[in-house]
């Protein structure tokens, strides 16, 4: 009988992800990972895992007959997740911790433990779609959006490869949220949902100025704000407390609205400028990885996600040496942000991704390839 | 459940003879015990006829055996009512515990500290967690209204000494109270013997239903209701009696005293070999508790650089029920207070491992356990120097 781990939340994505397998013959086992949660002064749960969570987990595992079990990852998530996203605002970038989660726990550490349990796959309640290879001589595994749109989650799966995406499930890549919902219902699950991927899970009230007032205190230095040309105009109070395409609460009092055009963390400065100034055409992403494993040849032309949240843009992508890309938009876009992820699409394949950095566009992408 | 349960200490199956003792009591005897008519005059004889026998279980007047609704509500009941009796009788303001009582206890201990204004002193354990006589006496004082110490303690398996302590503290005008549920079925529970003022103890680690319980209370004693009413159980606990389960508590510790020599034999000898087994195939192992001293049925381990709840989850899987001790299902590997004040360090802490035998396990359960035991600590062991072990070689 082939063995499926279903990582549980108690949330409704994943109790009805566990009921379709249960109800497709699987063996299946539920897990779910304690992470790392900010202590306060009653509590220190992440928000992905209180009681009430796990309580709930445990409920729809016995409601479906099958055993659920909740392991320990708090260490790791600190290091891998928490640790890591204090170090990106120190240097100035805007991280996506969903998208380390599902690189360094989901889909390394827990695919780990399901393997260590026997289990012949991973299955989430993402919403997201594998395509098996269909011959031989076919591509590889591909991942694909799901058929909600809305719903659509591998923006923070693109960090899966061909070993990844072998081994995982998702049973809700065909359904629409509604369906999920009326699914629910029919098996008398759960239908509250649980904070999605969008979250800042560990924080204890999603605050994410706040917890780095409180706990890195150190990475918000004051600075100076200024224009393209140099001129200072004003003092922040920490690079991490902006993103890029800000305008409100950067404390100037202008006739003119300013827009945060950049955090640059070389001088320590907040640069703004007119909403003539915002945005750019072109980025360089690093860390880039491609879910079928190796980079394509030569420049293809996709469709390129800058946050978890933006419309797909057209582009044109290059790979460069050392695991990096060069990606040049048909338009400018206003909120390019050094340290969310860009991701590649072809239609409603996701090729893959990398993290936006502030490295230079190369003069000639040709000329970078041949460095 | 197929498989091999070896978590007794958390609880037992209902023997079928109690069974079959409490069945009539839910629907043709379902009398009131207080009405006047005769279903209710058939309702208390049956009731009183449970006290008298939980009574010569304990070698007590059947008036000094109250019914509860288990191990936690007797704890509860004697620590405060005993502790807010003492205060009003004579000032007493002043508590003695130990660090390894269970959660009943050290929670109702805490809160008389917190919010009722006692004054709490933990006395320590030895490295076995083992409570000394000289240690509580040393503790007591004149306005001490009560002191607590566990009979056999549910996660490390440790017999205190409580004639000795109880000795002490009698003698000083201290009413002893000891938490017997996991001593209770396994024990001696004579009371005239142990020399206690009030004893807990539950009828689901003997064999009987949950959700009942019973309290030994010297009426020497004072003590304060906390849970006020009707007059039921002398008015110390308000609440029409529970007739069925009253009636399955008795039957399953009535059979448990009469039987206690041949199980007790079984048990500590599959024990034994289990104890055996462990250390002398796991590196790195070491019994945890007191290696003489200890429940008949309870073999308790801390194995280092093991993730115990982990270890949990393989071997359910693996078809075989145990405990980590202390029961944590939410997967927040905290090192449990009683191995802490054992003088174990985290990294052992972290990897504890009950496995508590009873009357239907057999030599063959044992023998499975010991064969997968060690390789599945060994995969365990070498996870945890790894702990993301496909990062290195994947993306």
């Amino acid at each position: 009988m082939t063995r499926v781990v279903i990582a549980m939340s108690g949330g409704v994505d994943s109790s009805v992800a566990a009921a379709l397998l249960v109800r497709q013959g699987y063996d299946v086992i539920g897990l779910m990972l304690r992470l790392w949660g900010e202590p306060t002064a009653d509590q220190r749960f992440n928000r992905c895992c209180t009681p009430d969570a796990l309580a709930q987990a445990r409920r729809v595992a016995a409601q479906l007959g099958i055993p659920f079990y909740a392991l320990d990852a708090q260490d790791l998530f600190k290091a891998r997740i928490v640790d890591f996203f204090v170090d990106s605002y120190a240097a100035g970038l805007t991280p996506n911790p969903c998208l380390e989660c599902n690189r360094h726990i989901r889909w390394t550490y827990l695919l780990d433990q399901a393997r260590d349990l026997g289990a012949d796959y991973l299955a989430t309640g993402h919403y997201a779609r594998v395509e098996t290879p269909d011959g031989p001589s076919g591509r590889g595994y591909r991942l694909r959006k799901a058929v909600d749109t809305h719903k659509d989650q591998s923006y923070v799966l693109s960090v899966l490869g061909q070993a990844q995406l072998r081994q995982a499930l998702f049973p809700l890549g065909h359904l629409t949220k509604p369906e999920v919902r009326a699914l629910a219902r029919e098996l008398e699950l759960p239908v509250a949902d649980r904070p999605e991927s969008q979250d800042l899970c560990f924080l204890a009230d999603g605050d994410y100025r706040r917890f780095l007032r409180e706990h890195a205190p150190t990475v918000l230095k004051p600075g100076p704000i200024m224009r393209r040309d140099g001129t200072i105009v004003g003092e922040h109070q920490g690079l991490a407390l902006y993103t890029v395409g800000q305008r409100k609460g950067i404390g100037l009092s202008t006739r003119e609205p300013l827009y945060v055009l950049e955090l640059r963390p070389v001088d320590n400065a907040l640069v703004v400028g007119g909403a003539d100034e915002l945005g750019r055409d072109r980025l360089v992403a690093q860390r880039v990885h491609w879910v079928a494993g190796e980079p394509p040849m030569g420049p293809i032309r996709v469709e390129v996600k800058i946050r978890y949240k933006a419309a797909p843009q057209p582009a044109i992508v290059n790979a460069l040496p050392a695991g990096r890309a060069a990606v040049l938009f048909d338009g400018r876009l206003r909120d390019i942000t050094a340290g969310q992820a860009a991701v590649f699409y072809a239609g409603d394949d996701c090729l893959g991704g990398g993290i936006i950095s502030r490295e230079p566009y190369p003069t000639t992408t040709a000329a970078a390839s041949d460095s | 459940m197929s498989g091999i349960y070896l978590d007794y200490a958390a609880t037992t199956p209902v023997d079928p003879r109690v069974l079959a003792a409490m069945l009539p009591y839910f629907t043709t005897e379902f009398g009131n015990p207080s009405s006047v008519h005769r279903h209710g005059q058939r309702a208390d004889h049956a009731l009183e006829t449970a006290r008298a026998t939980l009574a010569s279980v304990l070698g007590c007047a059947p008036r000094d055996v109250l019914f509860t609704s288990g191990g936690s509500e007797s704890d509860n009941l004697a620590l405060r009512g005993l502790a807010l009796a003492a205060r009003e009788g004579r000032g007493a303001n002043h508590i003695v515990s130990t660090p390894v009582e269970h959660e009943a206890i050290r929670a109702t201990c805490h809160q008389l500290r917190d919010h009722f204004g006692f004054e709490l002193t933990e006395v320590a354990v030895d490295a076995h967690g083992q409570v000394s006589a000289a240690a509580i006496a040393a503790a007591l004082r004149p306005d001490t209204a009560v002191a607590t110490v566990i009979y056999g303690n549910n996660e490390i398996g440790t017999i205190n000494p409580i004639a000795e302590i109880a000795a002490v503290a009698r003698a000083r005008g201290v009413p002893l109270h000891t938490d017997a549920v996991q001593a209770a079925g396994q024990l001696p529970l004579a009371v005239g013997e142990l020399g206690v003022a009030s004893l807990a103890l539950g009828a689901h680690k003997a064999y009987g239903p949950k959700g009942i319980g019973a309290l030994y209370l010297d009426s020497g004693f004072g003590l304060l209701p906390t849970q006020t009413g009707g007059s039921h159980e002398r008015g110390l606990r308000a609440g029409t009696p529970n007739i069925p389960l009253i009636v399955g508590l008795a039957e399953a510790l009535r059979i448990a005293a009469a039987e206690r020599d041949e199980h007790n034999a079984h048990q500590r000898r599959l024990r034994d070999r289990l104890i055996a087994g462990v250390l002398g195939t796991i590196p790195d192992s070491r019994l945890t508790g007191h290696p003489m001293d200890r429940l008949p049925n309870h073999a308790s381990f801390a194995l280092r650089g093991v993730d115990g709840n982990a270890l949990l989850m393989h071997l359910d899987l693996a078809g075989i029920a145990a405990s980590s001790g202390s029961a944590c299902k939410t997967g927040d590997p905290r090192p449990s207070d009683v191995l802490l004040a054992c003088g174990l360090s985290p990294e052992w802490a972290l990897g504890s491992l009950r496995l508590t035998v009873g009357r239907a396990t057999t030599d063959a359960d044992v023998d499975t356990v010991l064969a997968r035991l060690p390789a599945l600590v060994a995969r365990l062991r070498e996870r945890a120097q790894q702990p993301e072990r496909q990062l290195a070689s994947g993306s």
